[in-house]
């Protein structure tokens, strides 16, 4: 490994660390909060289990491993092909928390403001899936650097630093998901 | 970097500035981050100083009450967050590759980043004195203390922005901490040159990695609640309303979870300061390096298990005040080990009393009071009686004042030969320290005293019959001292820029790596490395016949 790459891996490593001392705090305040909004509506009366969304979100993960692999490999065209279906699936799950919010907030009128739960939710929702659009920037760049040919082989080790802030990305949901949609509800 | 930049119209002044500013070199961000730091030093320490003014006799009408208020909450702002953290980080910045034999820090963009957004943050906070009127004209500058305690900061008890502009300046200079904290440890990780292995690093690079990796767990939390305090004041959030079933309690663990491991952010560098300085002043190795890295790492796991230390007033409950009146006194513990590594390093050595030193045995004192103090108000029962007092505001300003801010001179007159190439004057050095030992004995010493008579912190006056009268007067007189003595350094730094003794590369006669290049460094900070055989690669070159190596 050449010191490029190793101080990259340290860089990532302790931006991670700090973004999930980040999150553990708007989970930490979701979960002191849950149960204690005085008024309706809560949980079990809104939230319905975003299944779909995690599946892809999931999966992207999956793919996202395959597309580094394969740069490694040195199969340009097939790293690209699998960071172009991570992306997909990534918008997909936000295509699935968008849907979430038009209906709570156009159809129910649930807001950030109509109570704790809201004060709570829309906020740790909200900045996980501005990290996913933040990784769907950089797995966005990636696809087009396959396409134009500038991605080679030898960048590999910086499309697997991509790819720790993505699974990270999706650790965080594992979280959320179970936070928010599991015992919170 | 400077050769790609096309400078050649540009000559004299306007050269150097655009070469100081388009900079990614660490030196140069290192000293610019510590200069800053510096000014914003001597303004807050104006803050406080008409503050002084205002408490110097009873019933003064010098500054008004929303005035002081102000005045209290930006000094507290300015000088944890514009003042210690970026000296603190600046030194880094320079010292660290230097220490560990590398060409600069790991990412040197994302480091110029850390500075400018630092700078950025600074401007807003000051900004907030013109525009902080806003459109609804409710008082200009944040006066809601440093620790913006929510639902006292909340929109409906504090209108207006000033709040939000201290809400963003800290978020801001936060962001670029975080940066510096990242950078500093992929540094120390993969950059250290061949042979400088974990057990040789100095011990001031070892408290730099724990302070960097106490940055990274306890600064987002704090970004966290400030994110929090937005969306209520500006989204309509209920996280801290206390009428939508929202805790007003909240807010000080977030707070204090970051603000009582920031102390340590603070202060370990300059136990990193000392470590460094003493050994070389007493001619002798420091003692017990394993036990003071030891003690290093432990302060920095077991401070983070203290904060609600600062909420024993709240009605926590018997459970949650013993846990952190323990582990409150179980920091003392590791600290402890660090005196007696110091004090051990001094023993028996053959002392050098320049002015570093001076400052160092300074700051032994002074901190291990302000240990003691803290020890008693780690006491539950005590702190009841003595919580938001002046024996409070007293206790930590011994830690950050008696303790950092003595660290540093002793860090900046030992380092600023490295940095320039001159030697600060000894005989304004010896009147520097003097005037700012009597000085802030005077004052803080005395400070003690009103708070244990019941003087609680924070007012903007207090009557006449309460006893406190004489102690507040001269806890007033201690400041011009400390002003006079500021002043000379200004004055020595100044001088000695144009007219100090030239330095040499090791004027010291140190061992750590900083001292093998030239002075100042060049660019690239290192021809060639001395071989690094041990923690003194410098007494190694010096003595081969008995190198440090099997001794270790």
């Amino acid at each position: 490994m050449n010191s490029t790459a190793s101080r990259g891996r340290a860089g990532v490593i302790g931006f991670i660390v700090a973004e999930t001392s980040l999150f553990a705090v708007f989970v930490v305040a979701y979960l002191f909060y849950i149960g204690k909004s005085p008024t309706g509506p809560y949980p079990k009366d809104v939230l319905e289990l975003p299944i779909l969304g995690t599946i892809c979100l999931l999966s992207s993960s999956v793919t996202v491993a395959l597309a580094t692999r394969a740069l490694a490999a040195g199969r340009v065209a097939r790293a690209g092909a699998s960071l172009f279906v991570t992306v997909v699936l990534g918008v997909a799950f936000l295509a699935s928390t968008a849907q979430e919010w038009h209906r709570l907030i156009a159809e129910r009128g649930f807001t950030i403001g109509t109570n704790l739960f809201g004060t709570t939710f829309y906020p740790l929702v909200g900045l996980h899936a501005s990290h996913v659009i933040l990784g769907l920037v950089m797995l966005s760049l990636c696809v087009v650097f396959a396409c134009s040919g500038a991605l080679k082989a030898v960048h590999a080790e910086r499309v697997e630093l991509v790819s720790w802030y993505w699974h990270f990305v999706d650790g965080v949901w594992v979280v959320v998901f179970t936070v928010v949609y599991v015992v919170g509800r | 970097m400077r050769d790609a930049t096309p400078t050649s119209e540009q000559s004299g002044i306007l050269a150097v500035l655009h070469d100081w500013v388009v900079t990614v070199d660490h030196k140069k961000l290192g000293i610019m981050y510590v200069v800053t730091g510096l000014v914003f030093l001597v303004i807050g320490g104006l803050e406080a100083f008409l503050m002084r003014l205002q408490l110097a006799r009873p019933g003064l009408t010098l500054v008004p009450p929303d005035t002081f208020n102000r005045l209290f909450t930006v000094h507290g702002t300015t000088m944890v967050f514009l003042v210690g953290i970026p000296i603190v980080f600046g030194f880094a910045n320079y010292l660290v590759p230097l220490m560990i034999g590398a060409r600069d820090l790991a990412f040197p963009r994302l480091n110029a980043f850390g500075f400018w957004i630092f700078l950025f943050g600074g401007a807003l906070l000051y900004f907030s004195f013109v525009g902080g009127d806003g459109l609804y004209g409710a008082g200009s500058a944040p006066a809601v203390g440093w620790f913006a305690y929510a639902p006292l900061s909340e929109r409906a008890f504090t209108p207006g922005n000033a709040t939000d502009y201290w809400n963003l300046s800290v978020l801001v200079t936060g962001f670029g901490t975080i940066a510096t904290a990242i950078n500093l440890i992929a540094t120390i990780a993969t950059m250290r040159a061949p042979g400088m292995t974990l057990g040789r690093m100095p011990v001031y690079v070892w408290t730099m990695l724990t302070v960097s990796a106490m940055t990274l767990l306890i600064l987002p939390p704090l970004s966290a609640a400030q994110i929090m305090l937005l969306l209520d004041r500006f989204l309509g959030a209920h996280y801290f309303d206390t009428q939508a079933g929202g805790s007003a309690i909240i807010w000080q663990h977030f707070f204090w979870f970051f603000g009582h491991p920031e102390v340590y952010v603070l202060m370990v560098p300059g136990f990193g300061f000392v470590s460094e300085i003493i050994p070389v002043f007493s001619r002798k190795v420091i003692f017990g390096y394993a036990t003071l890295v030891a003690a290093t790492v432990s302060i920095g796991a077991v401070a983070m298990s203290t904060w609600a230390h600062h909420m024993f007033t709240v009605g926590m409950g018997g459970t949650l005040n013993s846990f952190f009146a323990a582990s409150t006194m179980l920091v003392g513990v590791p600290t402890g080990v660090k005196i007696f590594n110091w004090l051990g390093t001094l023993y028996g050595g053959k002392l050098r009393f320049r002015t570093p030193l001076l400052f160092c045995c300074a700051f032994l004192f002074q901190f291990l009071c302000a240990g003691l103090t803290g020890i008693m108000l780690s006491v539950a029962p005590f702190d009841w009686q003595l919580s938001d007092s002046y024996f409070v505001v007293a206790h930590f300003h011994f830690v950050l004042f008696g303790g950092l801010l003595f660290t540093i001179f002793a860090a900046l007159y030992y380092w600023f030969p490295k940095a320039t190439g001159r030697m600060l004057s000894e005989r304004l050095g010896r009147w520097h320290f003097w005037l700012l030992v009597v000085g802030f004995n005077l004052t803080f010493v005395t400070m003690h005293f009103p708070g244990l008579l019941g003087m609680p912190r924070r007012i903007y006056t207090y009557p006449a019959d309460r006893g406190w009268d004489v102690l507040n007067l001269v806890t007033t007189l201690g400041v011009p001292l400390q002003a006079l003595a500021v002043l000379i350094f200004i004055v020595n730094v100044v001088y000695s820029l144009r007219r100090g003794a030239p330095a040499g590369d090791n004027p010291w006669e140190a061992w750590t790596l900083e001292w093998a290049t030239t002075s100042p460094p060049p660019a690239y900070n290192f021809a060639a490395l001395p071989p690094i055989t041990s923690r003194r690669p410098l007494w190694d070159v010096q003595h081969s016949d008995d190198p440090d190596g099997p001794h270790e």
